[in-house]
């Protein structure tokens, strides 16, 4: 596979490549001996070569292995152009690519890992939740791939749920836990700054306010309770406590994704919200993603813990 | 050019004589050639002692050491798999890479030292090279005979006693380099394992690879390249030479007294015979493990094995002439015509010392390092994702990782501790659960949350400090000083700031 638009590059590099091989095997030949003059007594004594006047070099000349050695290399370059990828577009022999080496160590990998994860997941979320081994597994494939967004102690960031708190978006059961994981989740919150306008926003904001017991507006609560029912009630419920089939927050919990404030509900109302957890089934796999389910599973449920805590 | 120069007498001619050149004869000369064999003879006497005893002691402690036992694991064992090094009692992790580079130092400090001093002491008496030739030189001598016997073995045709003797002599060697190599890779793993896998014959690939690949070495080497490897592969053999100075002990010939050289008759008087005291036997040049005459003076092949001087003494008491014709003397000394006093005083010299101050040096600072180093290490990682959490009531919360390493080989209990500047109220670490415990040479990674009431702070990120230490249960097991302190910071978000 060429990254070049012209195959005429892959020779080019290929008799490049070749001709300099053959350049170094003629000076290696060429320079192997020379001219010197004969002493007195018949032999070679010095090359010949004088420096400062009086310096003279002597003659005296390397073991023939020596020499061996450089025609080695030559052998050993063709021998790795013949194995590997290095002649222009010539795969080698070897057909050794990097990203054959890359799976090779992943099947290696999964050879390795694999069976472990296989024990955990013939065992139920539950049973694994309490199992110290699982629960250390779970806590590393947790730093290594969920901490970026849910924090390393998985108490969550604005935008990313908290996982400790048992307050569930989707539900808390293990199967919920586990699907989140496995197809992602999409938790889309329309923008309906324009539907209620701006009085209408703020008037929502604080009824929605009230509903967990913050300070609000009593006039604004009153003018916002039927424009919720009205525009928010067939998501979070005319309670306001949500419905966990779509997603939909419940507003009476104080426990806020984008926080509390006055500003930031507005935001919400106004503008809408996106959340997007990734599906992690192809990345993955089932069974890492059971005990990572497990792991989630056990932050809300301590007394699950307290046998996995050795660690 | 100045105008003087130039306006003054008329230019100079300069005789030329043309001369053709002479027609040299030359020849075309290969710049190799294939190696003639050396077969130095055995000699005897006080250096020769010294090297016997220096190849015995660097042996035993060599083939020895591996099958040391501390604690229930092996003594001297270099993991390079779990990268941990085991040293007797220390267990030394990645992150003490520095005592390695320091070993090096005092290495390297070492070899200048005592090659300023002594010459190459290292390549007569210590070296690997040399002392492993010489035990496959004994082997040889043993098999074979001295060095006639071997010259003649190798001259005569194939035959039953030569390959019988050909054969019992590479047997050993190579008997011989299986167990070095055996024993060198048994330092990198567990060597009674690897006795148990070579007998069950269950040895992994790379594990037969290294013993093979060392076997080989030294079977070649010692056997077969021997002196090569000084002239043409080692480098301190060239850069030794440059540490030489005119104060440096080295084998040498005292010409002044030996030459002219001669063989004569016992009982003639060699001032008669106008003769120095060498009788030109040539014993000096036989013994020469690299094949050299010392007599041609200082060269870069000699290794400073110091044969050519017990060989040297040996003849000058048979011929009853005084010893050290040969001797360890430095230039000056054989200039000037000092005795051993006078060279003692000269071996003091300002690169002597200041090779000693520094080696000295560093040699108490990593024994200061290894003595105060803290068992324990600390990576603080701070989560990037969300730099701090609204907690209510004032508070803010900031998460980290904590990567702590027990380098000992025991389980330890630590708690984590935080300490930070005075606005920043009641903070805390939590953690849970709180002693922990790491088990023997365990790296764990655990998450804490750091909390603080920031009302009064000015500033978005505020300095603060992790504390690990011994849990109090475990103090005295642990060194009083220590408590692993590591910096990291602590953000207060808010528009407020």
């Amino acid at each position: 596979m060429a990254d070049f638009t012209s195959g005429f590059w892959d020779f080019y590099i290929g008799i490049i490549t070749l001709v300099s091989i053959a350049a170094c095997a003629v000076l290696l030949k060429s320079l192997s001996s020379q001219r010197v003059p004969v002493s007195s007594s018949g032999s070679a004594e010095t090359t010949g070569h004088v420096w400062d006047e009086d310096l003279i070099e002597g003659n005296k000349p390397l073991p023939r292995w020596w020499i061996w050695l450089f025609y080695l290399t030559i052998i050993f370059g063709l021998a790795y152009l013949w194995f590997y990828p290095g002649l222009g577009s010539y795969p080698g022999s070897g057909k050794w690519t990097s990203v054959g080496e890359y799976g090779a160590e992943v099947f290696q990998a999964e050879k390795e890992y694999g069976p472990l994860f296989q024990k955990f997941s013939a065992m139920d979320i539950k049973q694994a939740a309490a199992d110290p081994a699982a629960i250390a597994a779970g806590q590393k494939l947790f730093l290594t791939y969920c901490a970026q967004c849910h924090s390393s102690d998985a108490g969550g960031s604005r935008g990313f749920p908290n996982l400790t708190d048992g307050d569930w978006l989707y539900g808390g059961e293990p199967e919920n836990i586990k699907t989140t994981i496995l197809n992602g989740r999409n938790g889309v919150m329309p923008p309906l700054g324009a539907a209620l306008g701006d009085g209408g926003v703020k008037d929502v904001a604080h009824y929605v306010r009230s509903l967990s017991g913050l300070a609000s507006d009593p006039i604004r609560v009153v003018r916002g309770k039927p424009l919720f029912m009205q525009t928010c009630a067939a998501c979070h419920g005319s309670e306001g406590k949500g419905n966990q089939q779509i997603g939909a927050p419940n507003l009476t919990d104080k426990v806020w994704l984008y926080g509390s404030s006055e500003q930031a509900i507005i935001e919400g109302i106004t503008k809408g919200r996106n959340n997007v957890m990734p599906a992690q089934k192809d990345f993955l796999g089932e069974a890492r993603v059971h005990v990572l389910a497990a792991y989630v599973y056990s932050l809300s449920h301590p007394e699950l813990r307290q046998h996995a805590a050795g660690k | 050019m100045n105008d003087a120069l130039r306006s003054a007498d008329p230019p100079k001619v300069i005789p030329v004589k043309l001369v053709a050149p002479a027609e040299e004869e030359t020849i075309e000369q290969s710049l190799y050639e294939v190696r003639k064999k050396i077969h130095p003879r055995a000699v005897s006497g006080w250096f020769a002692s010294w090297r016997v005893l220096l190849v015995v002691v660097t042996q035993v402690v060599f083939y020895g050491t591996a099958w040391l036992e501390w604690g229930g694991r092996q003594a001297l064992l270099f993991d390079l798999g779990a990268r941990k090094f085991y040293i007797f009692g220390l267990v030394l992790w990645p992150q003490d890479f520095i005592y390695l580079t320091a070993l090096l130092v005092i290495s390297a400090l070492s070899l200048f030292l005592f090659t300023a001093v002594a010459g190459r002491l290292w390549c007569g008496y210590a070296c690997p090279q040399t002392v492993y030739t010489e035990i496959f030189m004994w082997i040889e001598h043993r098999i074979e005979g001295d060095r006639g016997a071997r010259m003649r073995l190798d001259q005569a045709p194939l035959g039953a006693r030569k390959i019988a003797l050909k054969t019992a002599k590479h047997g050993v060697w190579a008997a011989l380099a299986l167990w070095t190599g055996f024993t060198f890779v048994g330092y990198f793993s567990p060597i009674r394992e690897l006795m148990g896998e070579i007998a069950s014959f269950s040895l992994g690939p790379w594990e037969t690879f290294w013993v093979l690949f060392y076997s080989f070495a030294t079977y070649g080497n010692a056997g077969w390249m021997r002196e090569q490897v000084c002239k043409y592969m080692c480098p301190y053999a060239r850069f030794q030479s440059a540490m030489f100075d005119p104060d440096t002990m080295i084998i040498t010939y005292d010409k002044a007294r030996g030459d002219p050289r001669g063989s004569r008759n016992r009982a003639a008087d060699p001032k008669a015979l106008g003769l120095g005291d060498c009788v030109d036997c040539g014993i000096c040049v036989q013994v020469c493990p690299t094949g050299i005459d010392i007599r041609d003076g200082l060269q870069y092949e000699c290794i400073g094995c110091a044969a050519c001087i017990d060989g040297c003494n040996q003849v000058m008491k048979k011929v009853g002439y005084a010893p050290g014709l040969i001797r360890y003397s430095t230039e000056n000394a054989i200039k000037n015509g000092w005795n051993f006093r006078q060279i003692l005083a000269h071996a003091l010299r300002p690169r002597v010392l200041i090779y000693s101050a520094i080696m000295g040096a560093v040699i108490i600072g990593v024994a200061a390092s290894l003595l105060l180093r803290v068992p324990v290490k600390v990576d603080v990682i701070r989560d990037r994702s969300g730099l701090a959490r609204d907690v209510g009531e004032g508070r803010f919360e900031n998460i980290y990782r904590l990567q702590i390493m027990n380098t000992t080989e025991r389980a330890h209990r630590f708690v984590i501790l935080v300490e930070g500047p005075h606005d920043l109220e009641h903070l805390e670490v939590l953690t849970d659960p709180q002693p922990l415990q790491i088990g023997p040479t365990e790296t764990i990674s655990v998450p804490v949350r750091v909390r603080a009431t920031p009302e009064h702070v000015k500033r978005a990120t505020e300095r603060i400090y992790f504390i690990v230490e011994a849990s109090d249960d475990e103090k005295h097991l642990l060194p009083e000083i220590f408590a692993v302190r590591e910096k990291s910071s602590f953000f207060i978000p808010g528009p407020a700031r």
